[in-house]
């Protein structure tokens, strides 16, 4: 669609310009004037420049948490979106069916953050969780508050489970977009089950996989609650992602000039990631 | 092939509600029966946990307020979402494309980042611990996603209306409650959705921002959690009514889930 030029929609645009820069504006000025001082209580504030943020560029600690972040960003990636596609592939695209498919799937997208941690904590537990209980009674020695490999594989499955289905309403809806008729022309052709979805359902998910990707970059890599209800980020540090290390350091050991500087360093990276996504995108949109 | 099919979406479905199925097994057990060790199913079938929940005020409050900030933010985040996704998606203007993506920004803040700042502004203004508090700090991140879905919906609909109306005699704001809005009707209903959605289901900041008053019923479990011993069976009754509100409103979205997914830009 063309756009007319006309800068007097600046004044439609203006009251969520508002809104949005007091919570974020504001916040972040915060934030940033922390992260460049040192207190020592009662409101005295001495200019520190840089040093918090040397400090937290050279700590091994935010070394650790960054690593453990990306690790986790990129395995659920690596799970979620192909599996996701896999069933929006195998789903039936008309019928009564679908609706229940559809509602009872966005189900695990609707619980509240603590509870889902709460619930895969109940259903971990080795002496009366059902997948605690199971691997130990199939022989696999399996307690997720003592083996740092089982407190990961909980907190990958917890997190497969609750977001997959995004990618599979998603990849769902750029599947159903594709009109009958470009199946019956690669009937005709006789086409291979691959080459239809090489050559006809990937191009057109391509957008939408895109989007899927940004949201699920953004939301894993700013997870807290989940894996905080359910493991606490251990057992040690073994599952401390970015933002529990942050809350620890911010409101446990209310050390504000480092939890600032990290913030900042955090926020920068999640940017930097969902700059590269967005641009992407929007150059796809353009061809 | 019909078999293989059905397989994987029924697989996947059935690994989904196990865990559903768990808590809501859980909910209705004794607490000497929970701690005395597994079994598939309540073998003394109580809903003493339910009773407490809904007779307790500390309980019900909770939903009461996590209720109510959800449905001030998502009114807020729709409202004053139209106007601003109307104008990205029919006018250019100074600085448009830049605006958006700093919208979108906001959406990529990791709430960690903001707890603190937020819980002294919300200090300094009075309205730490109302329901106004967390409702006005999930605006943060639902007000650029409500923008951008809506955008989405409404470069849908084509230009010719807007111009024939205005040829018309309809003023700007008649036309738009009058004609346009009806027009993408369902991708309201879908902002309000994906809204509703991520104000419930956030805690990090709701908890933050709270402290008696207001207390969401997502704190409200984290504390009975940790101070009152392990009382599982109503952890776990807490969590199955956190899931209704969810379930309800899906139901009513059903049919616009699958666009709305695709933020309507498919």
């Amino acid at each position: 669609m063309t756009k007319t030029w006309n800068n007097r929609a600046w004044f439609l645009v203006l009251p969520v310009l508002l809104l949005v820069a007091f919570n974020a504006i504001i916040p972040l000025m915060t934030v940033v004037n922390y992260s460049v001082q040192e207190t020592f209580g009662n409101n005295l504030f001495f200019f520190e420049g840089t040093k918090w943020y040397q400090d937290v560029l050279a700590s091994p600690r935010f070394h650790a948490s960054l690593l453990r972040q990306f690790m986790f960003t990129f395995i659920i990636l690596a799970i979620e979106v192909p599996l996701g596609v896999a069933i929006a592939l195998t789903m039936p695209r008309s019928g009564p069916w679908v609706s229940v498919c559809l509602v009872l799937m966005a189900l695990p997208l609707l619980i509240p953050w603590n509870v889902v941690g709460a619930m895969w904590n109940i259903m971990a537990l080795p002496d009366i969780g059902l997948l605690g209980y199971g691997l130990n009674k199939l022989g696999i020695p399996y307690n997720f508050t003592r083996q740092p490999f089982a407190a990961w594989f909980t907190v990958v499955l917890m997190d497969v489970w609750h977001w997959t289905s995004l990618v599979v309403l998603l990849a769902y809806a750029g599947l159903r977009s594709i009109p009958e008729a470009y199946y019956q022309a690669a009937k005709i052709d006789g086409a291979s089950r691959w080459s239809v979805f090489r050559f006809i359902q990937l191009p057109k998910m391509n957008r939408v996989l895109t989007i899927a990707v940004l949201l699920r970059f953004m939301d894993s890599f700013m997870i807290y609650t989940e894996p905080f209800v359910l493991t606490g980020g251990g057992p040690g540090n073994a599952t401390t992602f970015l933002s529990i290390d942050l809350v620890k350091a911010a409101l446990g050991e209310f050390n504000l000039g480092i939890a600032a500087a990290m913030s900042i360093i955090y926020f920068l990276i999640t940017l930097l990631v969902s700059w590269i996504f967005y641009t992407l995108m929007m150059r796809g949109d353009e061809q | 092939m019909r078999l293989t099919k059905w397989l994987v979406p029924t697989l996947y479905i059935t690994f989904l509600l196990l865990p559903i199925y768990w808590l809501v097994n859980m909910s209705f057990k004794t607490t000497n029966e929970i701690l005395g060790g597994f079994s598939p199913w309540p073998k003394n079938f109580t809903t003493a946990s339910y009773v407490e929940i809904l007779t307790n005020p500390v309980w019900y409050n909770g939903y009461i307020s996590s209720i109510s900030y959800v449905l001030i933010n998502t009114v807020i985040s729709v409202s004053f979402a139209l106007p601003a996704a109307y104008a990205f998606s029919r006018y250019r203007f100074l600085g448009d494309k830049h605006l958006f993506f700093w919208l979108l920004t906001n959406r990529m803040a990791p709430p960690a980042v903001f707890a603190l700042p937020f819980y002294q502004l919300y200090s300094a203004i009075g309205l730490f611990d109302t329901p106004w508090a967390v409702a006005l700090a999930h605006c943060l991140f639902n007000i650029p996603l409500a923008v951008w879905i809506l955008e989405g919906f409404m470069s849908g609909v084509p230009k010719e209306i807007d111009e024939t109306a205005y040829i018309d005699g309809y003023s700007f704001p008649r036309f738009f409650v009058k004609i346009f809005m009806p027009l993408i009707a369902s991708g309201i209903g879908v902002t309000a959705f994906f809204c509703f959605m991520f104000s419930w289901v956030e805690l990090l900041l709701a908890k933050t921002l709270t402290s008696v008053a207001a207390k969401p019923i997502a704190a409200v479990m984290t504390r009975t959690a940790s101070t009152s011993g392990y009382e599982l069976g109503l952890l776990a009754a807490a969590g199955v009514l956190t899931i209704i509100p969810g379930a309800i409103v899906i139901y009513f979205v059903r049919n616009y889930i699958a666009k709305g997914f695709a933020l309507g830009r498919v």
